[in-house]
């Protein structure tokens, strides 16, 4: 077994606080708006898109014919909609599902600091694959 | 005084004598079966049940999947789309959203905790994340255009190849890399971690990185396809192939995962395919489950809590097939 260099050990040490810093409160962040926007939508303090009621009759189609049957919008659609109890829901996840970006774009500076060139670019990368997938260029649910 | 046994019915007297883990196999698999069957096709049948039985049974369901994914080893998610698919009368199209948003959650959760205690490698996981994420895309973007009767039979088989993984492979605690290979040691792939039970600090390097990328596509796919998640295969892919150490490993598997679910789960919320009234019970049964089986993780016997999952895993995967070929409908 080698001997740990410390230098190495340091800086990778000092690259995982920061992203585990951000990613913590960002995942707090989406988990708190999450369950206040569902009590919100659970307890009728919202009105929602699709009545509570209809729900049974509308969760066992495809997802295609889900959005045709309840004028559900594809997409950022939703974010017009973030007034109703059920879409409001949506705020929380879309945090959550983003909520990776900003430890990535707060390591590029990290790496760059040290000239690591190569981890810098699969940071902004690997941010750019999510930040396209979430825009909807790439899925076509623009 | 009377003995305590003779003035216990026989059925609570039974429910007594088993252990807790079977205890819940048992509570798991009567509400898995109380539940209507749904058709293999496109349009499951409505449920005669009120609306907010099937949220509640959701989040117990899942509660109960969380206590037992942690001590077994496994996500959440792994198990949560195979048994929600098979057996409740959501369309497998929003069980699928649900159950990245369940692994993407329970990794969220778990990440900057193995951050800091220097499970997880960012130098190792950003390689691989960056392509797992770029296929995961694609396959959720094909398991939304596959017809559901495909993407069921396909799961359920996938289902079974885990049980077989699970019951098969070998793990490694320390594996011995002799040499890092040329790609992992122009990246700098290798750290140290300090391993909690024996205290001492371990040095670490990888080897049969391009082998490796190459499977992560392949797991990107497959996580993006069925939403499971896939611990299940990116912890042999680290340890086995690559020669990460076993906690390592686990831990990296958690940072890509949060990655690649993420990816994966916005195909999902663009297509409209989250529903919140399936996600969100889910995603909270989930985790308040995965704390109570985190505490429980000294006192239940892991060999005992794993053959349990993998009866259930079993369980669900045979379902899913058969519901797939369109023999149990």
């Amino acid at each position: 077994m080698n001997t740990p260099n410390p230098t190495n050990a340091q800086e990778q040490q000092a690259e995982a606080s920061r992203y585990a810093l951000l990613l913590d409160w960002g995942t707090r962040v989406g988990v708190l708006a999450l369950i206040l926007s569902f009590a919100a939508y659970l307890f009728g303090l919202l009105q929602p898109h699709v009545p509570l009621e209809h729900l049974p009759k509308v969760w066992n189609l495809p997802v295609s014919a889900y959005l045709q049957s309840t004028g559900s919008p594809t997409g950022w659609g939703w974010l017009a909609l973030a007034h109703k109890g059920d879409l409001s829901n949506l705020i929380g996840i879309a945090l959550l599902a983003g909520c990776s970006l900003p430890p990535l774009l707060g390591l590029i500076p990290l790496y760059l600091k040290r000239r690591d060139y190569v981890y810098a670019g699969l940071c902004a990368l690997i941010a750019l694959v999510i930040g396209l997938v979430a825009s909807g260029m790439l899925t076509g649910g623009h | 005084m009377h003995d305590v046994a003779t003035r216990t019915p026989p059925t609570l007297a039974f429910l007594k004598q088993l252990r807790p883990p079977w205890l819940m196999l048992a509570i798991l698999l009567a509400l898995l079966l109380a539940g209507p069957v749904q058709a293999a096709g496109s349009v499951a049948p409505t449920s005669p049940l009120p609306w907010w039985f099937w949220p509640l049974a959701l989040f117990v369901t899942c509660f109960f999947i969380g206590i037992v994914a942690v001590p077994a080893g496994i996500g959440g998610g792994t198990l949560f789309v195979p048994i929600i698919g098979g057996f409740f009368p959501f369309h497998l199209d929003f069980v699928r959203g649900a159950g990245l948003l369940v692994a993407l959650a329970s990794a969220l959760a778990a990440g900057p905790l193995l951050l800091r205690g220097g499970l997880a490698s960012l130098r190792l996981a950003l390689p691989l994340a960056l392509l797992a994420c770029m296929s995961s895309i694609a396959g959720a973007l094909l398991g939304l255009a596959l017809p559901a009767s495909a993407i069921q039979t396909a799961l359920g088989l996938i289902v079974l190849g885990i049980v077989t993984l699970m019951l098969m492979s070998k793990k490694s605690e320390f594996p011995h890399v002799a040499q890092p290979d040329r790609l992992s040691s122009a990246l700098g792939i290798h750290g140290v971690f300090v391993d909690g039970a024996s205290g001492r600090a371990i040095d670490w390097q990888v080897h049969r990185t391009p082998l490796g990328l190459i499977l992560f596509l392949a797991i990107g796919v497959m996580a993006g396809m069925f939403g499971i998640g896939a611990g299940w295969a990116n912890v042999p892919a680290l340890n086995l192939l690559m020669g990460a150490p076993l906690k390592v490993s686990a831990g990296t598997s958690g940072l890509v995962l949060s990655l690649v679910d993420s990816s994966a789960a916005w195909v999902y919320l663009n297509r409209g395919a989250v529903l919140p009234m399936i996600a969100v019970p889910s995603v909270v049964g989930m985790m308040l489950g995965a704390r109570i089986g985190a505490r429980l993780l000294h006192v239940l016997k892991g060999s005992v809590i794993r053959k349990m999952v993998i009866t259930l895993l079993l369980f669900a995967g045979i379902r899913a097939l058969l519901k797939g070929l369109g023999l149990w409908v």
